[in-house]
């Protein structure tokens, strides 16, 4: 965890173009640009629950004196949530000084991903979680799945949310 | 000119500090008025603010503002070179204010990314008259007017041109600064016009300049060669000097150029007014920026909860002699304790700005009403939270202004019932216990009694027996949205919706407003504000695993209840009996579905809540006790919850929720 932590200090603006941050959630591998990590917690920590949220949001937790909200991606997904365990991670991003944590089973590398190994997602959007994909990438034999954290943090079915993002 | 003014830091600084030196400039002109006489000292501080608001204006290409500010700068220009008996202090300090005010105008829009788009010709031509009308012959232009424009202890004799070249001592080094000496120096005696080389303050490379071919300068003064010659051969460091008359007149002096040049000279003069308490005062400090001071009082927060992981440490219990950790441990706790203090202190600020800006209002208003009054202010330098004084603005104006036009009566009336001429109106502030009272006392006529009541009657506002309302009651009635007797309502209040903001302002800070009056004694209108909004005093209360804390100051009392002393009405609602009073209850954990084994009424807590008059049991699981907590935002991607005001950091780095007891209430 600490070596990717370091890896992500070390770059900066240009060098952060076209690196991704993958970590799974259920089966799948998940990438998001670099850009949007300001970083990760290890382990779970307390978190205090919040009344009138969706479900996916868990709470909010104490970031060094910075309160923020955490969602489970599990549950965004609409997947099983899953109990909590050793290898279960906080992403922290940060989109438009919106600050949200992301609950996510492992997190994995950073790695390149040029751009002529992204794909378009199909483009029957029939799928079950299509909406989130930004994209395909392909590195060697293994398919990391884009995500779009903008629409990760909005939610149609819910008004304020929308506005926040 | 689309500016993000959150992004350009240059010109941050300069809404801030031009709207610092209009606000140091009109406590010096109000302050000058008063005493009916402008100091020496208080014109080269006037001088010094122009100078450098004009400097900074023009920097920025507002020039607007720096044609107002330059034309006030030849206003005063004028004040300083010419004694005028004379004086209508009040006509100049109109034009002055109203500068001041343009200024102000063009800074807020430009604060708010607009175009300073304003036209100061108006202006411009009102101050241009009046320096006219000031000067005995006004066929010349502005500039050779105050060229003219002799010394006053020297009127008889002519001005003379000089010029002059000094040669310093060979090795006496930074000739630029001792240069720059001279200018300074020469300036008591003398007008300086022209000197070369010009740069000497900036360029250190001008010392070598100087060395080599002399420093020039050509100046104008009422003394004889001999004279002058005396003068600079008593300067320090001065070797020789080769003075020659100008004949005629010399070049046309420019007094853009003159200003732009000799900025510099007004530095050392600066130091001279040290002692000026308002210099003094803009010295002192330093501005930050608030989410800057906000970050270190997390990272205090912050501090605090680690410094508890260390000495709570589970690995500790298997140690038995800690003897020297305590001992060290004891002292880290304490200089945190002292840390977090002064990190709180940090954002607390005088009242004195809010105060003194009502020294304006009070002057405009009994100018315009001609009534004479006078502002009395006590405790300026009580301390609150800078988020409270921005609400507290409003208030205090409000008040003064009804306290003026309603409380102060007419000259007349006044003296007919044998009062002061001069009304009086107390602006006070002082501290007790966790609050901060401010008082705003007049000696007025007082409020009127009947008229309120027959008022709140017609709005059926009445819901006792008239004969059951004290004064105090009936007073407060004017606090209400609307609420006006209507007895005069004139351009600056009309009473129904100054109150009302007061009211509201108040609700918003958690504060209190109480109105007494006396007939024809004066009417004391004081607020109850509370010292900081960012700590509040909780009660921690659990609902299952979550602790949520209940503002102190909306707890009436809390009990325990009986079994089966609540009951139902038919749509589900709660509700028990306390002394006679029926009060729904909300129990939290269904109302955020919070799982709990605690559903029972007598297992838990019942607690009663206020606000605005309305009173709700809250069932809770358990008190967990008082405590001070730090209030922070709800993260913005949460946005609005209903009942929850904000969320705070417990004592052990869990963060927990702050219920907003007005959304409680309404649930």
């Amino acid at each position: 965890m600490s070596e990717i932590m370091d890896q992500l200090l070390e770059m900066d603006e240009d060098t952060q173009k076209g690196k991704f941050l993958t970590f799974i959630v259920d089966k799948e591998e998940y990438a998001i640009e670099i850009k949007y990590v300001t970083e990760i917690i290890g382990g779970i920590q307390t978190i205090t629950e919040v009344p009138e949220v969706p479900d996916y949001v868990r709470g909010i937790i104490n970031l060094r004196g910075k309160i923020i909200p955490v969602m489970d991606v599990n549950i965004r997904f609409k997947k099983d949530p899953k109990p909590y365990g050793d290898r279960t991670c906080i992403i922290v991003i940060d989109i438009d000084d919106l600050s949200v944590g992301l609950i996510v089973d492992n997190v994995a590398e950073v790695l390149s991903i040029t751009e002529d190994n992204i794909v378009d997602p199909p483009a029957d959007k029939a799928g079950f979680n299509n909406r989130y994909i930004k994209g395909i990438g392909k590195v060697g034999q293994s398919i990391k799945l884009i995500l779009d954290c903008t629409v990760l943090l909005s939610d149609e079915n819910l008004a304020y949310c929308k506005e926040a993002v | 000119m689309d500016r993000d003014i959150g992004n350009d830091p240059v010109m941050d600084m300069f809404v801030f500090e031009t709207l610092q030196l209009v606000d140091q400039l009109e406590q010096l002109v109000l302050h000058s008025e008063k005493a009916n006489t402008f100091e020496t000292e208080e014109i080269n501080e006037i001088f010094r603010i122009m100078h450098t608001i004009k400097g900074s204006a023009a920097m920025m290409l507002f020039n607007n503002i720096s044609m107002i500010a330059h034309t006030m700068e030849d206003l005063f220009f004028n004040l300083r070179e010419t004694e005028v008996l004379e004086m209508n202090y009040s006509k100049l300090c109109d034009l002055v204010l109203g500068g001041i005010d343009f200024i102000k105008v063009e800074t807020f829009k430009i604060k708010e990314g607009q175009d300073a788009d304003g036209n100061p010709d108006q202006l411009l031509d009102r101050i241009h008259n009046y320096l006219n009308s000031l000067l005995p012959n006004d066929q010349n232009s502005l500039s050779e007017e105050t060229q003219s424009s002799g010394f006053p202890d020297h009127i008889s004799e002519e001005e003379a041109n000089y010029k002059a070249v000094i040669f310093f001592e060979a090795d006496c080094e930074m000739e630029n600064m001792r240069a720059f000496n001279v200018i300074y120096k020469i300036e008591d005696i003398a007008r300086i016009v022209r000197y070369s080389p010009p740069d000497i303050a900036e360029n250190d490379d001008s010392s070598v300049m100087i060395r080599e071919t002399g420093f020039e300068i050509e100046f104008a003064a009422q003394r004889s060669r001999e004279e002058i010659e005396k003068f600079f051969l008593g300067l320090a460091f001065v070797e020789s000097i080769e003075i020659s008359e100008l004949a005629g007149e010399m070049a046309e002096e420019d007094p853009e150029y003159c200003s732009e040049e000799v900025p510099k000279t007004d530095e050392p003069a600066e130091k001279e007014v040290v002692n000026n308490s308002i210099a003094a005062k803009k010295q002192s400090l330093i501005s930050v920026q608030l989410n800057k001071l906000d970050q270190l009082l997390d990272l205090v927060g912050e501090l605090v909860i680690s410094e508890s992981m260390v000495t709570n440490n589970p690995d500790l219990s298997n140690v038995n002699d800690l003897d020297n950790f305590s001992k060290a441990a004891r002292q880290h706790r304490k200089v945190i304790n002292e840390l977090q203090d002064i990190v709180m202190s940090i954002r607390m600020v005088p009242l004195a700005g809010t105060f003194q800006k009502m020294n304006r209002i009070v002057r405009d208003m009994s100018k315009k009403l001609d009534k004479q009054v006078e502002l009395v202010i006590l405790g300026e330098e009580t301390e609150v939270d800078k988020n409270i004084i921005e609400h507290l603005s409003d208030p205090i104006m409000h008040l003064i202004r009804n306290a003026i036009d309603h409380g102060i009566e007419p000259l007349e009336q006044r003296t007919a019932s044998g009062k002061p001429a001069v009304g009086k109106i107390h602006l006070e502030a002082k501290n007790e216990g966790g609050d901060v009272w401010i008082t705003i006392r007049d000696d007025g006529g007082g409020l009127n009694r009947e008229k309120i009541l027959q008022r709140a009657l017609e709005h059926g506002l009445v819901n006792k027996e008239e004969t059951e309302l004290s004064d105090q009651e009936i007073y407060q009635f004017i606090l209400l949205p609307g609420f006006s007797t209507k007895m005069e309502v004139t351009e600056f209040s009309g009473r129904g919706v100054g109150m009302d903001v007061v009211a509201q302002n108040l609700e918003e800070i958690g504060g209190l407003v109480n109105v007494d009056s006396k007939p024809n004694i004066g009417t004391t209108i004081s607020m109850k504000i509370p010292l900081t909004l960012a700590i509040i005093d909780g009660m921690g209360i659990r609902v299952g695993h979550s602790i949520y804390i209940v503002p102190i100051t909306s707890i009436r009392e809390s009990f325990k209840a009986k079994e089966n002393e609540a009951f139902m009405d038919p749509d589900g609602m709660e509700m028990i009996m306390v002394r006679g009073e029926c009060l729904p209850i909300l129990r939290l954990h269904k109302i955020y579905r919070i799982e709990t084994p605690v559903t029972e009424i007598h297992n838990g807590i019942v607690m009663i809540v206020e606000n605005d008059n309305r009173s709700v049991c809250l069932f809770a699981d358990e008190l967990i006790g008082e405590q001070q907590v730090v209030v922070k935002a709800l993260p913005k991607y949460l946005k609005k919850v209903k009942g929850i005001g904000g969320c705070t950091l417990l004592g052990d780095g869990r963060s927990s929720l702050i219920l907003d007891i007005a959304g409680v209430v309404n649930y």
